[in-house]
């Protein structure tokens, strides 16, 4: 076979793409655990090793701009690296979503507040599940399996909807954790988006596959509706 | 973010896994600057009276592959064959500055010529395979070195052929002549020629400028794996292959005196990502050229 140095290369690109979407999961629990222990060090420390997610994107995005000019990849690779262009901003911008969570815990601090914690853990347990499923696809450029990703995300809007609730409740019952109360509605959409974004990926996959940019999102949420949630 | 993007540019390797390394604690780990092989100093270059070259400085890197581009007439294939003193045969071409192969002067006085293309060998554009069989094809230049012996030279014609990825293809028939394979496949021959005498320096001039796409592609796979063994120096008027074989590139234009000139000198995805002359990024965009 040739093309040996293009193959290897783009090899290289996918382990990095793998292992950045790993950072984010790793991150994403993290900030779930900063939040139910209340741990401010730790939630530093988020803040702080965000900055290397963001050379890691910065780092595969060089390293395709390099490969474009320098082995001309064509149809199918042209449109993989395209998609991971793509697929790599959405991971840098989840890991953004933990940066927001490990906040949150800093903006709490010790104030008493109601956490609906059980959905919120649940929450994420099934966002990062789906960005996990969305990066093997994405890398196995399984389209039939990526089409099946996005029916997950009625679970984690459900989730959403229920501690929404649970924290406007409280803040309705306790007028003084209004505040707080809005910070912890910001991890549950920091949440809710995560699984958006993994939705986003799959698109990407379906995108290398057939050549079509579709949307496979299940609800009618505006995908580029302002929001940092930082 | 500013050292990363300083690192591609900096770096003095075409591997992009040393970009995508970074993490905590760590900056992209850069290749140190290898051993340089051959190295042109202040390198004027006479047909006569013209002067074709004009103050070429340019090092060639040890087990790297060094790409010369440019526009036609600029002085590439001349500079090419001055590494390898081909240009003496060329009445009244004329050297002036030095070149250097592992640091010494090849054109100072008294240095065996015949010795300085053994360890510079040459692979033309178009394939010229001696009127022989596959095997003498091989076997010729060892056997003008003085290698006699019939197995040394079998083992000496295997080898080489091995590392052409030519083996496979032609061990059933070395007896046949070398003209009667393939274009793709005689510049393959051509090549095991060339390391049939274990050269450290493999020129290239064009070596797949008239071969079909899929032998070009072999031809620069091939590349790869010898330059674990070789240093290679590659002329090409094809940029999109100086570019995809390349670790680095040198880009020549001709000056207002019609002298080649060396304009810019890289790594390769620096030059043809982020070239700092004017020219240069004009030449490889396609502006002019």
């Amino acid at each position: 076979m040739t093309r040996e140095v293009l193959n290897q290369h783009i090899q290289q690109i996918k382990d990095e793409v793998l292992l950045l979407g790993s950072i984010i999961e790793e991150t994403t629990l993290h900030s779930i655990d900063a939040l139910k222990q209340r741990d401010i060090e730790a939630s530093h420390q988020i803040i702080e090793d965000d900055i290397l997610i963001n050379e890691k994107r910065f780092a595969i995005e060089n390293a395709i701009i390099i490969l474009i000019p320098t082995q001309q990849p064509m149809a199918h690779d042209l449109h993989l690296l395209a998609a991971i262009l793509e697929v790599d901003s959405e991971l840098e911008r989840m890991g953004d979503y933990a940066k927001g969570i490990a906040k949150t815990v800093i903006h709490l601090g010790d104030a008493e507040v109601v956490i609906p914690m059980r959905e919120i853990e649940s929450m994420a347990e099934k966002a990062i599940n789906m960005l996990h499923l969305a990066l093997g696809t994405f890398i196995t450029e399984n389209a039939a399996q990526a089409y099946q990703i996005p029916k997950l995300d009625d679970e984690v809007d459900a989730l959403y909807v229920k501690g929404y609730r649970l924290v406007v409740s409280a803040m309705i019952a306790n007028p003084n954790t209004i505040d707080h109360g809005n910070y912890l509605i910001w991890v549950l959409h920091n949440l809710e988006r995560l699984a958006d974004r993994a939705i986003n990926i799959c698109e990407r996959t379906v995108f290398i596959a057939t050549g079509e940019l579709l949307e496979l999102a299940t609800n009618d949420e505006d995908d580029s509706e302002a929001e940092d949630g930082e | 973010m500013s050292d990363i993007n300083s690192s591609i540019n900096d770096s003095q390797v075409k591997s992009l896994m040393p970009i995508l390394a970074v993490g905590k604690g760590s900056q992209p780990e850069m290749a140190s600057v290898a051993e340089i092989k051959m190295q042109s100093v202040a390198l004027d270059f006479y047909y006569g009276k013209f002067k074709a070259l004009a103050q070429i400085n340019l090092s060639i890197q040890a087990n790297q592959i060094t790409a010369i581009i440019g526009p036609s007439g600029c002085g590439k294939s001349t500079l090419l064959r001055a590494f390898n003193r081909m240009n003496d045969l060329v009445p009244h071409a004329r050297v002036e500055g030095k070149i250097l192969l592992d640091n010494q002067d090849i054109y100072a006085h008294g240095v065996d010529v015949v010795d300085i293309r053994r360890r510079v060998g040459m692979v033309f554009q178009r394939p010229n395979p001696f009127p022989m069989s596959i095997h003498d094809n091989v076997a010729y230049g060892p056997r003008l070195y003085g290698v006699n012996k019939r197995s040394m030279l079998n083992e000496i014609v295997e080898k080489s052929l091995r590392q052409s990825a030519l083996w496979d293809e032609v061990k059933d028939k070395l007896d046949q002549s070398g003209m009667s394979i393939s274009g793709g496949q005689q510049q393959r021959l051509c090549i095991a020629r060339a390391l049939a005498v274990e050269p450290d320096v493999i020129l290239m001039d064009e070596p797949a400028s008239a071969l079909d796409p899929v032998s070009t592609l072999k031809i620069e796979d091939l590349m790869q794996t010898l330059k674990l063994s070789y240093t290679i120096v590659i002329v090409t008027h094809n940029m999109q292959q100086a570019a995809r074989v390349s670790d680095f590139t040198a880009f020549m234009m001709i000056d207002e005196n019609r002298a080649g000139k060396l304009v810019e000198f890289g790594n390769t995805p620096q030059i043809f990502t982020n070239p700092k002359n004017k020219q240069t990024e004009e030449y490889v965009t396609g502006r002019f050229g």
